[in-house]
């Protein structure tokens, strides 16, 4: 394929093993550890069988469940194999999940020599008590320490992911984990509210009256305390729940999911959209090794999108942005006129304080991310 | 002729006609075992999954006596519940004879009453008939008393019967071709038919049900309608068993359908006679008295886009209801719409149902109201039924609204509770007479407002079943009329205004508040819902906003799952109209409608 038509694309490579399932998470995880090696030959077979995707690799992003279940040399491997299957550039960006309860330094090290230059750490809480009630496999004081090794190691994009809207959560038991995050300078930070997935554990203690979730408002509160907060101390909403202190420190590879920009997913459950083809791969480990091994795909299905449906897609994940909606692209991407389409909805929004337009870019406020859902939905209603 | 009978099953409501069809259908051999199914005669779908039948269906049976003949013996199938007895007085002018069905364990009930009435009205001759003998609680000698004394039958000439077990069946087709008279008729006459039903069909058209009285139709003829001198070319007549069967020709005392391109669903009027354009006949036949529409509700269409299609749907249902009458309206908050007047509320629900299954449409039922009559000040009168058109109240000098004589048939021992009934639904008590064992007729004097408003339903509820309910129109009465008006976030929903007695209007008002704050959905901002007459707030209710409606990730996999999500939101939006700013689901109109259960 001529060089110059391809495009630039994200890898993600899905690692679904796990210690433990954590009682808030409905990801396809298994805990078969003795599974790891055969499963890393298998993503490289699958990466050998998509090899002839038109893209052009400037991330790649290894998730999971818990990759830093994997070794080193494993993840060596990995990146070696995408890097040379998909014409990863040399300045790519490559990041790796951690579980603070599953590293040390040495492993960070290798990491950082194998290739990996973005490290996300799933903090989730600086309280014990949090992350007991999370069932997280670590302590506070390890979250801390693999940080501090993460830095050691020569990393110098580190982003941590936390949780609040807790059961019983104060605004200032969430401003101490906050202001813990912060004194640990990190480049990016992910937080999300609690939300209980169906079929999660947690989720099920809920329904069974075993505790009492906090309430929508005082959730709601904390999200406005959060962007406030964390505005105040340097790192900058780019997502509804994604902040860092420059566009530099963005994550590149999670965007390209908001900007429809082409991606690879390798592993059990992992999508992949490329030329508005978007299919996601079987959801069962066993499933993905079967197939791997018959030399065959593991896509469990497929889905052509039309216009229609990427225009809906493109509302409800550019006003989850705060770049929001560009509206010149729109308007040539879709053909329509946006004013005619949706000014209505746009000036009642606009009165309401929660949307605003911005040197020709649709953006929900502060205010508005927080209904990010129904607002898109109107919008949604008006095509 | 000699050889045919025509006749109708007539009984209350749930004493067995269907299942009685369905077994002389059998019988005769009209269908095979392998394509019988229940109810054969109840080709709707609404029919069959609530167990009633809504429309009389014709059906010719081929028989064969005991005497050796052939017979054809037409049976016209027909409705049991009150609402539609109308579409047994139009069956009844087509036979010449009934059999009358009392369930054997509940025994003689007010429809069985009225319906009796009806056919000898029409001079019909009656078989009594018990059904439902296989019954453990079956009292055969007590409805045998009943018959004799309630209705003044020979209760000798009763057959017995379980339409269900297949008992009886053969006494009861014997009886037929033995006891009823054959039709009379001259077929060389000059052609009169009586149109007693017709239905659309999208392949064929208007599709006319009818019976011969005088003369001969065939393929080629070119009939003409007496009412409006209409004529067509007849491209098909026959009769119906279970599917249509062409025939050369009808001839006088014959049931069947004709088909002749008729397209213009307004020109066909049940009642109205067919003749010959060459050799007309000299007048009509006296035809059907008009029905009268005792609720009144408007019908919009959820998208108003849907507005033509309601249009033609509405003219095509008509054809099959003649019961059903309407008139363009329109609304604030709904747009354009149809005022229809309605039989009952059966019939409003019937009517909702078959337009959105049988035509697909998605609608919104304004609530029920009767026909008020309104005095002025300036000593003008009116008539009201809709709460749009109620006049500025400083100007109205007085208000009259509808009572009926309400005939209720009960075991003695639920006197107190249907009572307590009546006199809780502004009832008065006229009378009463003891049937037979324990039995009992009360008479109340009822404002028709409180019956149409689930007064059936909850008659049965009170009598566990064992009360049967018959009406007929009384007066108009002096009424202390409001209209209730609810307003969503201080807009009034012209659509939910109700016009109800006064003593009623708070009740209604905090009835219509609380549903819709369970139906309506949370928004962004608070939803204030308030009942109001004028400009006194007499209920109110918050729908409080949601605090967050947002989700936290959004990564590769899930944005396939979100936006499927929301085309099914989408979707479902369908069927919501917007008032101001706050979106209302057509559930929540429709739930404003239904009583407290």
């Amino acid at each position: 394929m001529d060089e110059s038509n391809r495009q630039k694309g994200g890898i993600y490579i899905h690692v679904p093993f796990c210690v433990k399932k954590c009682a808030y998470c409905d990801f396809y995880s298994c805990t078969d550890l003795e599974k790891i090696p055969s499963y890393v030959q298998s993503l490289i077979v699958e990466m050998n069988l998509t090899a002839d995707f038109p893209l052009h690799a400037d991330t790649l992003y290894i998730g999971g469940g818990t990759p830093s279940l994997l070794k080193a040399e494993q993840i060596q491997l990995l990146i070696d194999a995408a890097i040379n299957r998909f014409q990863a550039a040399p300045d790519a960006e490559i990041t790796i999940e951690v579980n603070p309860g599953t590293v040390n330094a040495e492993k960070l090290a290798g990491y950082w020599q194998a290739g990996v230059n973005r490290i996300s750490i799933g903090v989730q809480s600086f309280s014990d008590a949090s992350l007991d009630f999370l069932s997280r496999i670590h302590t506070a004081d390890q979250a801390i320490q693999s940080i501090e090794f993460a830095r050691s190691a020569g990393f110098d994009n580190i982003g941590l992911d936390l949780i609040y809207g807790l059961p019983g959560q104060t605004e200032r038991m969430w401003q101490a984990d906050l202001q813990t995050a912060i004194n640990l300078t990190p480049e990016h930070l992910s937080c999300y509210m609690l939300t209980y997935e169906p079929g999660t554990k947690m989720e099920n203690n809920l329904r069974n009256g075993r505790f009492r979730a906090l309430p929508d408002k005082d959730v709601g509160r904390l999200y406005d305390f959060t962007v406030r907060y964390l505005e105040d101390n340097g790192f900058y909403q780019y997502e509804v729940s994604n902040f860092s202190t420059s566009r530099q420190s963005r994550s590149k590879h999670n965007q390209k999911y908001w900007t429809h920009a082409p991606y690879i997913g390798l592993g059990p459950s992992a999508h992949s959209l490329v030329d508005n083809r978007r299919s996601w791969n079987v959801r069962s480990l066993e499933a993905y090794l079967r197939k791997t091994g018959q030399g065959k795909l593991p896509i469990e299905e497929t889905e052509e999108l039309n216009s229609r449906q990427l225009m809906m897609e493109t509302l409800y994940l550019r006003l989850r942005c705060v770049d929001g909606i560009s509206i010149l692209d729109f308007e040539k991407r879709f053909n329509i006129d946006f004013n005619r389409c949706f000014g209505s909805i746009v000036s009642t929004y606009e009165s309401d304080g929660v949307l605003e337009i911005i040197n020709n870019k649709c953006r929900l406020t502060r205010k508005g991310m927080l209904f990010a859902d129904s607002i898109s939905s109107r919008f949604i209603d008006a095509i | 002729m000699r050889n045919i009978r025509n006749f109708s099953i007539i009984a209350h409501i749930d004493h067995g006609k269907s299942t009685l069809a369905d077994r002389l259908i059998q019988t005769t051999d009209l269908v095979s075992d392998r394509d019988f199914k229940n109810q054969m005669l109840d080709t709707m779908d609404i029919e069959r999954e609530r167990g009633i039948t809504i429309k009389s269906q014709t059906v010719c049976l081929p028989y064969k006596s005991s005497d050796g003949k052939l017979y054809s013996l037409n049976l016209i199938d027909t409705p049991g519940h009150v609402d539609f007895s109308y579409e047994v007085s139009r069956a009844l002018a087509s036979c010449e004879g009934a059999l009358l069905l009392v369930d054997a364990s509940q025994g003689v009930e007010a429809q069985t009453i009225a319906n009796l009435y009806l056919a000898v009205d029409h001079n019909l001759e009656i078989i009594p008939i018990i059904n439902k003998i296989d019954l453990p609680s079956a009292e055969i000698e007590m409805v045998r008393e009943q018959i004799e004394e309630d209705l003044g039958l020979d209760s000798e000439a009763a057959i017995l019967c379980s339409a269900k077990d297949g008992i009886g069946i053969d006494e009861i087709l014997e009886a037929v071709v033995k006891y009823l008279p054959p039709p009379k008729g001259d077929p060389d006459a000059p052609l009169e038919a009586l149109i007693f039903d017709s239905h659309y069909d999208p392949y064929r058209g208007t599709i006319i049900h009818f019976r011969v009285v005088q003369g001969k139709i065939r393929t080629g003829d070119e009939i003409m309608f007496m009412s409006n001198k209409a004529s067509y070319t007849v491209e098909e007549v026959g009769i119906f068993q279970i599917v249509r069967v062409p025939k050369p020709a009808l001839t006088a005392g014959e049931v069947g359908y004709v088909i002749a391109g008729i397209k213009t669903v307004s020109d066909t009027k049940c009642g109205d006679t067919i003749t010959l354009k060459k050799n007309p006949c000299r007048k009509s036949l006296p035809g059907f008295k008009e029905t009268q529409p005792v609720v009144f509700s408007s019908i919009y269409p959820v998208s108003t886009d849907d507005y033509p299609e309601l249009v033609i749907a509405m003219e095509k249902l008509k054809l099959n209801d003649a019961s059903l009458v309407f008139q363009k309206d329109s609304s604030a908050a709904l747009g354009f719409g149809f005022r229809c007047g309605f039989l009952g509320l059966l019939h409003l629900e019937v009517v909702q149902e078959r337009l959105e299954r049988e035509y697909g449409l998605s609608l919104i039922i304004t609530a029920p109201s009767v026909e008020y009559e309104i005095e002025m000040n300036d000593g003008t009168a009116m008539m009201i039924d809709n709460p749009a058109l109620y006049p500025e109240p400083t100007k109205i000098a007085n208000t009259k609204e509808p009572y009926i004589k309400a005939s209720i048939i009960i075991p003695d021992r639920y006197m107190g509770q249907v009572m307590n009934l009546a006199l809780e639904r502004r009832g008065i008590n006229t009378d009463y007479q003891y049937f037979s064992s324990n039995r009992m007729e009360m008479i109340f004097e009822l404002p028709l407002a409180e019956v149409v408003y689930d007064f059936y339903d909850k008659l049965k509820t009170v009598t566990q079943g064992y009360g049967s309910f018959d009406y007929e129109m009384l007066d108009y009465r002096d009424s202390d009329l409001v209209r209730v008006d609810i307003l969503v976030n201080g807009d009034r929903v012209d659509a939910l205004s109700q016009l109800v007695h006064k003593d009623k209007a708070v009740q209604r008002a905090k009835f219509a508040c609380e549903k819709l704050r369970d139906e309506i959905p949370r928004q962004m901002f608070k939803i204030a819902l308030q009942g109001a007459i004028g400009s006194q707030i007499i209920a109110r209710k918050t729908i409080n906003a949601f605090r967050k409606d947002v989700t936290a990730k959004c990564y590769g996999g899930d944005i396939s799952r979100k936006r499927k999500l929301l085309e099914k939101q989408k979707k479902g939006k369908k069927r919501m109209k917007m008032v101001g700013e706050v979106m209302i689901p057509q559930s929540a109109f429709l739930a404003v409608l239904k009583s407290k259960d």
